[in-house]
């Protein structure tokens, strides 16, 4: 991978075949999370009628859809709001189809234009930053699952579980990065 | 990361009773995560609300120094489409009535 680069209205980067394997198989497994979650929606006969979709009120249990997908009032772990542990349900509900529709359609824009090859992606503004949402929602997800923190070392002792995963983390930090950087006005 | 912040006030000071909480605006508030990039944070602040670089950098900052950072306010309906905006770029962002 070197730098991405943008050439106007043109975003241009390439992987070499394992990393796009790598990007593949992570945002893959992400949009597998977000797609089991949209399923978990409740069915309802108006909703298909009028076309108003009802996500799920609940949070999820699972802590890395819970980054993906968080709550629209910061509640006290011990002692929540009534009234916003009820807001924050009814919005969840309202938002979360379109939410969950955004971020599955980014992964599929990374899916679309990463070949499983690897080589050259060239990539339009806007599909350069599905590629951000996308990358970004992925390190979401390994830095919950690594219990990432500020003061993360670069390499955690080899006797660590979560060590080869960690190189993985920071090089989709320094992909995203670059992005970022490629596409600030 | 954990120095508590000065809530801006977005309403004038109360003169003998307070503001009734109906009136009082809604806000936007970022949290600060580890995961998050100051590059890709300050670009969504830049992107979803028309920010200048240097607006979008100092909200940024606060973010990352102070814990978190009052992006937006005003109406119910406009702070909770902010939030959502925010949630699919995948910041941490929370409404709250200002206090």
């Amino acid at each position: 991978m070197k730098r991405w680069i943008r050439d106007g209205d043109v975003v241009v980067g390439r992987l070499d075949r394992q990393e796009a394997a790598v990007v593949r198989g992570l945002v893959s497994q992400i949009q597998d999370m977000l797609l089991a979650r949209a399923e978990e929606a409740p069915q309802d006969e108006l909703a298909e009628l009028t076309g108003i979709r009802t996500g799920s009120s609940e949070a999820p249990d699972d802590p890395i859809l819970g980054r993906l997908l968080p709550d629209f009032h910061r509640l006290d772990d011990d002692a929540p709001d009534p009234d916003e542990v009820n807001s924050a349900a009814a919005l969840r509900s309202l938002h979360e189809p379109e939410l969950l529709d955004h971020k599955t359609g980014a992964a599929e824009t990374v899916l679309r234009t990463c070949s499983p090859d690897g080589g050259e992606i060239r990539l339009t503004i806007a599909q350069a930053e599905a590629w951000m949402a996308s990358l970004n929602d992925v390190r979401l997800a390994l830095g919950t699952a690594l219990d990432v923190t500020e003061d993360m070392p670069d390499e955690l002792p080899p006797e660590d579980p979560r060590s080869p995963h960690l190189g993985v983390y920071h090089w989709l930090t320094w992909v995203q990065d670059t992005l970022v950087e490629a596409m600030l006005p | 990361m954990t120095t508590p912040v000065e809530q801006e006030r977005t309403q004038p000071e109360a003169v003998g009773e307070e503001v009734a909480a109906e009136d009082r605006p809604w806000q936007t508030v970022v949290w600060n995560d580890p995961v998050n990039l100051m590059s890709y944070v300050t670009y969504v602040f830049q992107k979803l609300f028309g920010f200048s670089r240097d607006h979008a950098t100092k909200l940024m900052l606060d973010v990352h120094h102070k814990g978190k950072a009052i992006v937006t306010s005003g109406t119910k309906d406009k702070v909770e489409a902010d939030v959502a905006k925010l949630h699919a770029a995948g910041l941490w962002a929370t409404m709250q009535r200002a206090s």
